[in-house]
């Protein structure tokens, strides 16, 4: 089966229009109206974000209308980007684990070569742009969250667990042996956001592939079994991503002498 | 030939986040008996007893064991022919008999534990007892160097008393033990004191 992904026709009374874009705006002058009345101080910020995501926004779908618009082949740098873009995001906030930049690469790239080889190789969904690019990007998101999730964990893990890893070092142990208890609740951490999404999906919310179809004017199965793809395949990219992450932060984290690395050794 | 030193600290130094914790240290320690290693709390004791099983290396100098740089043997030999038990016991999920290891009834008699213990769950061992188990699940090993970090210093006086009659048992068995200690009544149980002072930081 091959899904559909595009559709004619969409509910809402033609296309949205930058004049409904202004007005929706509006929306937003609430939002910066409560916070003012309120003292929440969050007026600046809601007004920077509201550019940015114009900005960014606006930049991106004419940056997607080229690539759509026959320039295919521009599909690999664009994802290679928003691959780059995760991993440096996810670098940031491990920043305590030596080399996380190079390991969050590897953790999402491999993740969504694997993820969208398995999508394409069974023919699930087109290897074209318009399917490659958005579905893509969600699992590079799903992979940089888990791939983030997984390093501070093992970094923040290792160094309050310090004396009982030592101890089985202590006791001839491998880093690999001594690590793995750890190992196997951050792998799991990094994992159970996708898993409790998939379980409660269309309970709690429905889903943004999902009401993205909908709104555009397919029919709620058709919408459904778009979601059920994105939601396996976001399943399976974080599992990659938690197993890559989570072997390459472990081996960042142990010198070859099965020695805790020196900023973890010299934690009080 | 007869070894005279099973182990040696030639002029080391390790650095911490501000400066050296030790610097310059020269020791042999001999292969019979007790060495106690004593000296006031921050002299770098606990580092200098991590050198020997490689928790830790030195940023200077070298430690050598039986003439042999420590770096040059294998890190997980030479973590099992020494063993390093730290100040407060770890105990590993599951009964004492799946930390012991080995004849577990066997070696918890051997540290002073009824056997009858192999089967209790090891979270549910008082400090004094889990320390004995820590020292009975190094010994299931059959390591040639105990390396204890302030065994007695998470311990009752009538625990230290036991602990501290079981260590000179082993030593005496035929164990090269090195114990670190800021108790200088230690020094009078060993056979041989290593003093450590704390590096003087305003020296150049």
């Amino acid at each position: 089966m091959t899904l559909t992904l595009a559709t004619s026709g969409s509910v809402l009374s033609g296309p949205v229009t930058l004049g409904d874009v202004a007005l929706s705006v509006s929306l937003v002058a609430v939002a910066v109206a409560i916070s003012a009345w309120q003292r929440l101080g969050l007026e600046a910020d809601m007004t920077v974000a509201t550019v940015r995501s114009f900005v960014q926004l606006i930049a991106v779908g004419y940056v997607l209308s080229y690539i759509f618009s026959g320039h295919g082949w521009l599909t690999v740098l664009a994802v290679g980007v928003m691959v780059g873009a995760a991993s440096l995001t996810s670098r940031g906030r491990a920043k305590l684990v030596p080399w996380s930049g190079a390991i969050a690469l590897a953790a999402i790239s491999i993740a969504t070569a694997a993820t969208l080889g398995v999508l394409a190789a069974l023919r699930i969904v087109p290897t074209s742009a318009q399917a490659v690019i958005p579905l893509g990007s969600m699992i590079i998101s799903g992979a940089m969250n888990t791939t983030s999730l997984v390093m501070s964990r093992l970094r923040d893990d290792f160094a309050s667990n310090r004396r009982e890893i030592e101890a089985r070092l202590s006791l001839g142990q491998t880093s690999r042996q001594a690590s793995r208890p750890w190992l196997r609740s951050a792998l799991r951490s990094g994992m159970l956001p996708s898993v409790d999404s998939t379980k409660v999906v269309g309970l709690v919310a429905l889903p943004g592939a999902m009401t993205g179809m909908i709104l555009a004017g397919a029919s709620p199965l058709a919408a459904v079994r778009l979601q059920l793809v994105v939601m396996y395949m976001l399943l399976g990219g974080t599992a990659f991503a938690a197993l890559v992450a989570g072997h390459l932060t472990t081996g960042r984290l142990f010198t070859d002498s099965h020695q805790l690395v020196k900023s973890l050794r010299r934690v009080p | 030939m007869a070894l005279e030193a099973r182990f040696e600290y030639r002029q080391v130094r390790v650095d911490g986040d501000s400066g050296p914790i030790v610097a310059g240290f020269c020791a042999v320690i001999p292969p019979e008996g007790l060495t106690v290693m004593v000296g006031p709390s921050g002299a770098g004791k606990t580092t200098l007893l991590r050198l020997l099983n490689r928790l830790d290396d030195p940023d200077d100098g070298m430690v050598l064991f039986e003439g042999r740089d420590v770096r040059e043997y294998d890190a997980l030999e030479l973590r099992r022919r020494v063993q390093l038990v730290g100040q407060m016991p770890v105990t590993f999920p599951g009964t004492v008999a799946d930390n012991v290891g080995g004849d577990t009834r066997a070696l918890l008699a051997r540290v002073g534990l009824d056997p009858s213990l192999a089967d209790r769950e090891a979270d549910r061992l008082s400090v004094g007892e889990a320390q004995r188990m820590a020292l009975a699940r190094s010994l299931a090993l059959a390591p040639e160097v105990l390396a204890l970090d302030e065994p007695t210093s998470a311990l009752d006086v009538a625990n230290k008393t036991g602990i501290e009659q079981l260590i000179r048992q082993l030593a005496d068995s035929g164990l090269t033990v090195i114990m670190v200690s800021h108790d200088p009544r230690h020094a009078e149980l060993a056979d041989h004191v290593i003093e450590v002072h704390p590096v003087n930081r305003e020296e150049p």
